[in-house]
């Protein structure tokens, strides 16, 4: 069938030739091996620590000098007696990891539940879309980190109030994504059903939440991106715990190695649970992957 | 293909397959659709009316923006139309006053596809008597591998549609129709983005369902050769506003092969067609020009 | 059956605009809004629990009326405007070449990639104290943060809009005999201008959440800090005054950036 190139080079075939996914996976392993790929990768993330330790640590620029360099970052990680009691030896750390973790993971998972089918419902009938979607619009443009105060004020508890900024941030991306997807379904899948005899409920299950999926996960993407964001504004502003309440409280006590230690735990946290929605999101929807896997 | 003499047709009992009516008439008198988009009417079917016997292949050709789809979408019930009758078998389908309910007895095949592409080959045709509560899963199951091995498509029951080719897509959806065994199959251009190759092996394909099941097919182009290889009557319409221009009887034998394509009656059947279409075409584009402009 | 013929005025189709304005659609849109708003006065009202607590919207507008005659606050919108214009601004001058020049080089891409893949899940917020200890002023290490926020959209959309453009066109101007910096500028630039409009207004939307949020932080000007003092002082309306502000100044922001692209961008469909 017709291939489509790009300027990335790569052909996008949209028929599949039946390979066993191992040996094609070695195949590509193989190629990459010999592509200069992998080596200007290394080399590159090697000149970005190296210009961080020579420019903080070695040659100690004027401003430079005062950030923590990667040496003294990583002798405090790994330290089983830490200097500012953080390192992979404490239970404190794991502590902050996981009360960041939980409110994600409840923010996220409130947001998802309420906002998958409120996105579906008002993409599905024009009229609850006609109520609902003006007040969102209106709301939206409202940054969710504009809310802290507000937010603080409206809850008696200060971790209520965390957890509400951080479902504010993913709530709008999940609705208006799962909105868009139902809306992005071509009118002919809509009429195919009908014509083969599908009630409304049918409609519904089989056409409108498949339809919508990968609008779905896209928006849960973004989603998990915007908790975390929230989540780290909400902590240093308001928290008792967690990565940003961690940041913020190394940074008033001149703990600077361990401000470097949370960003970059927050950065593995937070690019891990993306690529874990995606992962969830090539296994629901196999008509997607399959047939654009070569 | 041929070696099967089975008929595709679910239900599929042999007195079915014999019944002595056919059905799948069709009347269309004096639809008139006008449409209002953007507060400005347009008038895209002028008193059209035709008769389509049952069991008919009848082959709408003309311009493109002639309303040919929009007396499509009527008969299967996406839109109503302003004023006129339409009735299959002499029962009223739609009017001035009542839309159609989209139904299995009128099936489409959509210009660009629609089967789902979060379902399997499987699936997708046993979709139809599923959601009706008409069979049992493993019936369903059973009755189509039995129509997608008629129609030559055995083994792929378990791919998705993005994995097959575009031609095997168009025949699987035939296949998904034809389990509901309807009395019209409407054909909305199904064939219009394919090779002149891939077109020649659909055609085939399409006529032998036909020769097999004789639905009332409802088949809307402008490929005009293909109009006179496929159908019974070919039926002219003119630029927009679309009504019926002329008629043609394809006095044509069945079943039909490419050796027809050279037969003088055939050359003769594409002049008096191209001659009758060119005219609209040429209006329908200087007006084209002119909205343009 | 006679046909209307499309009356335009200033190029807008108004039997469709007045079609569009006198629809159901805005019918339900404005009562929507305006039970909302009644809503939000009666749970204020009877106190009802979390949602009451937002100041009622008869107090918050008889407080934007003396608001709005404050100089102190139009400052707020200056400082903040300024802050998210520089970083803003800053992130463009640096992120569109260097994405230009990462689609365009496969190695210098291979080389910069994973790096800018490492930093970019780090919230921008995250920086603000290490931007506060690197930066000799309080504003640059702000305008620092702000930078970040639209920095690394405007990187990947750049860079996915030259991936993505269609080699056959880059053959075609090939084959007319164009080459080199003609099909950059002729080919290249024109093709990744409709990613770099998405790029910008995505970034435009973060850009406001950052300042917003910095500006609560740390800093002692500005909408965000208005908002933020507000809550310390106990003038609560001014709280929903303040969200309110930036909701709209954002809104702006965003607005010119889409009207700039549709502007630059004519030969895509204006939905």
């Amino acid at each position: 069938m017709q291939t489509e190139q790009t300027l990335s080079g790569k052909a996008v075939a949209t028929q599949d030739v039946s390979v066993s996914s191992i040996s094609l996976f070695f195949f590509r392993l193989k190629l990459w091996m010999k592509s200069p790929t992998p080596y200007l990768t290394l080399l590159g993330l090697s000149l970005f620590i190296l210009t961080w330790w020579l420019t903080t640590e070695v040659w100690q620029l004027p401003r430079f000098e005062k950030l923590p360099g990667p040496v003294s970052v990583v002798k405090e990680w790994v330290s089983e007696d830490p200097a500012y009691g953080i390192s992979i030896y404490t239970p404190e750390y794991y502590e902050h990891i996981w009360k960041s973790i939980l409110r994600v993971l409840q923010a996220f998972g409130l947001a998802t539940i309420l906002g998958v089918p409120l996105g579906l419902f008002m993409g599905w009938k024009k009229t609850f879309k006609d109520y609902t979607f003006p007040v969102m619009e209106i709301l939206r443009p409202i940054p969710m980190l504009a809310w802290v105060p507000l937010a603080i004020l409206m809850f008696p508890e200060r971790e209520m109030a965390i957890i509400y900024l951080t479902f504010l941030g993913s709530f709008f991306a999940t609705t208006l994504n799962t909105l868009l997807g139902v809306e992005s379904i071509d009118e002919a899948y809509f009429r195919a059903a009908r014509c083969l005899g599908a009630k409304s409920r049918h409609i519904f299950f089989k056409v409108v939440v498949p339809g919508a999926l990968p609008f779905i996960f896209t928006g849960l993407q973004i989603s998990m991106g915007f908790s975390w964001f929230s989540l780290v504004a909400g902590e240093m502003l308001a928290g008792e715990f967690g990565l940003g309440y961690l940041i913020w409280n190394s940074f008033i006590l001149v703990q600077y190695p361990v401000i470097v230690i949370a960003m970059v735990t927050l950065g593995v946290i937070g690019w891990s649970s993306s690529a874990l929605i995606r992962f969830v999101g090539t296994l629901l929807m196999k008509w997607q992957s399959r047939g654009s896997s070569l | 293909m041929t070696t099967s003499t089975s008929t595709i047709c679910p239900t599929g009992t042999s007195e079915m397959h014999l019944s002595p009516q056919p059905v799948g008439k069709l009347s269309i008198r004096n639809a008139t659709k006008i449409y209002d988009p953007d507060g400005v009417n347009v008038l895209a079917l002028d008193n059209c009316s035709m008769e389509v016997e049952a069991g008919e292949f009848c082959v709408i050709v003309g311009p493109s923006g002639c309303g040919k789809t929009t007396l499509l979408n009527a008969i299967a019930g996406f839109h109503d139309i302003t004023s006129g009758d339409i009735f299959l078998d002499d029962e009223l389908l739609c009017s001035g006053t009542k839309q159609a309910e989209p139904g299995a007895d009128r099936i489409v095949v959509f210009q660009h596809g629609a089967l789902f592409p979060w379902y399997t080959v499987l699936e997708n045709v046993t979709f139809g008597p599923l959601v009706q509560g008409k069979m049992s899963a493993s019936a369903a199951k059973k009755e189509a591998e039995e129509i997608l091995a008629q129609m030559g498509l055995k083994g792929i029951s378990h791919s998705y549609p993005s994995e097959i080719s575009s031609g095997m897509r168009r025949r699987v959806e035939i296949a998904r129709a034809m389990m509901n065994n309807p009395k019209v199959l409407l054909m909305d251009e199904p064939y219009r983005a394919m090779d002149a190759l891939t077109k020649t092996i659909m055609h085939k394909n399409l006529l032998d369902v036909y020769d097999q099941s004789r639905k009332t097919i409802f088949f809307i182009t402008h490929d005009l050769e293909e109009a006179i290889f496929l159908g019974t009557r070919v039926y002219v319409m003119t630029t927009r506003p679309g009504t019926i221009k002329k008629v043609i009887d394809v006095d044509l034998p069945r079943p039909r092969d490419y050796k027809i394509l050279s037969s003088d009656r055939y050359l003769e059947l594409k002049q008096e067609v191209i001659e009758s279409v060119h005219e609209e075409a040429k209006k329908a584009f200087e007006a084209g020009e002119r909205e343009m402009a | 059956m006679t046909q209307k013929k499309p009356v335009y005025f200033m190029g807008i189709n108004l039997r469709k605009l007045r079609k569009s304005i006198f629809s159901k659609t805005t019918y339900r849109g404005i009562v929507a809004v305006i039970a909302t708003v009644i809503l939000w006065e009666l749970c204020a009202r009877f106190e009802v629990p979390i949602i009451g607590m937002i100041p009622a919207p008869s107090s918050v507008f008889s407080s934007l009326v003396e608001q709005l005659q404050d100089p102190a606050y139009w400052e707020c919108w200056v400082v903040s405007y300024d802050r998210v214009l520089s970083g803003f601004i800053i992130a463009q001058i640096i992120g569109i070449p260097l994405g230009l020049i990462m689609g365009l080089s496969r190695h210098l891409r291979d080389l910069s990639f994973p790096t800018l893949e490492i930093l970019r899940p780090i919230p921008p917020l995250a920086w603000v104290p290490t931007a506060v200890i690197f930066w000799p002023t309080p504003e640059m290490s702000m305008i620092f943060v702000t930078f970040l926020g639209a920095f690394f959209t405007m990187v990947l959309n750049i860079l996915g809009g030259v991936k993505n453009i269609d080699v056959r066109y880059i053959r075609s101007a090939q084959s007319l005999g164009s080459s080199g910096f003609d099909i950059f500028r002729r080919i290249v630039l024109p093709a990744t201008l409709p990613s770099l409009f998405t790029g910008m207004t995505v970034g435009m939307g973060i850009t406001w959440a950052v300042v917003v949020a910095a500006e609560m932080i740390a800093s002692r000007s500005g909408l965000g800090f208005l908002t933020w003092k507000s809550y310390v002082a106990g003038d609560y309306p001014v709280i929903v005054i303040g969200m309110i502000s930036i909701g709209i100044a954002g809104y702006l922001s965003s607005a010119v950036i889409r009207l700039l692209g549709d502007r630059l961008t004519p030969w895509r469909k204006i939905i």
